[in-house]
């Protein structure tokens, strides 16, 4: 397998979705290519890190509108 | 994805019965995920709160036609991709949104530029709210096509059948977009992580 190769089948690996046989030879060019092995790691990396962050807090002001909105619908329908 | 409330299945029982506050409880779970999605999407957070408010409130109104096929979080969610994509349609953003990038070779594959290793641990080289800072602001380098399906697969955890579903796009054209995103954020992220990074800190923060 060329270098050019792996990156293609990079998602593909890193999903667990790549062939048993075409897995074994991205690993044996891994071996000896430090390029390839650098640019697998640090794309995993890449989706580990966005993958194990939390959304932040939703902002007070837009939990305030959002709230407000629905007293206000809520408010209106009670008569109902 | 956001963890399962326990009694989601109950809460949305009960909202459907005409419980507001079990459709309140729904909705403070997963607002901050609705939002976030948002963000990523359109790219602004005015936009963002557009998505939220309208999802919520088309969910609210549709709430009779929620049968429990998928997770509720799943059928909000294909609410607020709806809301949003009608953003960028308005502007234009979604049909144009092309494939190219400056560096592909002849035969249409990425070619990596940045080749170094990263240093410390991500979640360690900075603070909590910086890292998520940084992600926010790479993400929004990606074409608004591709960041919507980064968002839906890597970040809200949607498997590339579902990306694919929820934006009604076949499942090559979510993996190829999927793996040109993986690499180019990859190479913006290892201007801050890598071993002799540029930029330590976000934008904002420097």
């Amino acid at each position: 397998m060329r270098c050019r190769q792996v990156i293609d089948k990079i998602s593909d690996y890193l999903d667990g979705e790549l062939d048993p046989e075409l897995v074994r030879e991205l690993e044996r060019h891994l071996e000896h290519c430090e390029d390839c092995r650098v640019v697998v790691d640090t794309t995993h990396k890449t989706v580990e890190i966005f993958y194990h962050t939390e959304p932040a807090a939703l902002p007070e002001d837009v939990r305030g509108r959002l709230n407000q909105m629905f007293t206000q619908k809520f408010h209106k329908e009670e008569p109902r | 994805m956001p963890t399962h409330l326990d009694n989601e299945q109950s809460l949305v029982a009960a909202a459907q019965a005409g419980d507001s506050d079990a459709f309140v409880a729904l909705l403070n779970h997963y607002s901050r995920h609705i939002y976030r999605l948002g963000v990523s999407i359109t790219g602004n957070h005015h936009d963002a709160e557009d998505v939220l408010q309208e999802a919520s409130l088309k969910a609210y109104t549709a709430l009779a036609e929620f049968r429990g096929n998928s997770r509720f979080y799943t059928w909000l969610v294909r609410i607020a991709v709806n809301v949003a994509l009608g953003k960028l349609r308005k502007r234009a953003l979604w049909k144009e949104s092309s494939l190219d990038e400056p560096r592909e070779s002849e035969d249409g594959s990425y070619i990596p530029l940045e080749i170094e290793s990263w240093g410390a641990n991500p979640e360690e080289a900075c603070l909590k709210s910086d890292l998520q800072q940084v992600l926010s602001e790479v993400i929004q380098k990606l074409d608004p096509k591709s960041r919507t399906i980064f968002t839906l697969r890597d970040v809200e955890k949607f498997s590339i059948e579902e990306t694919a579903q929820l934006l009604s796009l076949s499942i090559p054209v979510v993996k190829t977009r999927l793996l040109r995103s993986r690499l180019k954020l990859r190479e913006e992220l290892t201007k801050y992580f890598g071993k002799g990074a540029r930029n330590a800190m976000p934008t904002s923060h420097r």
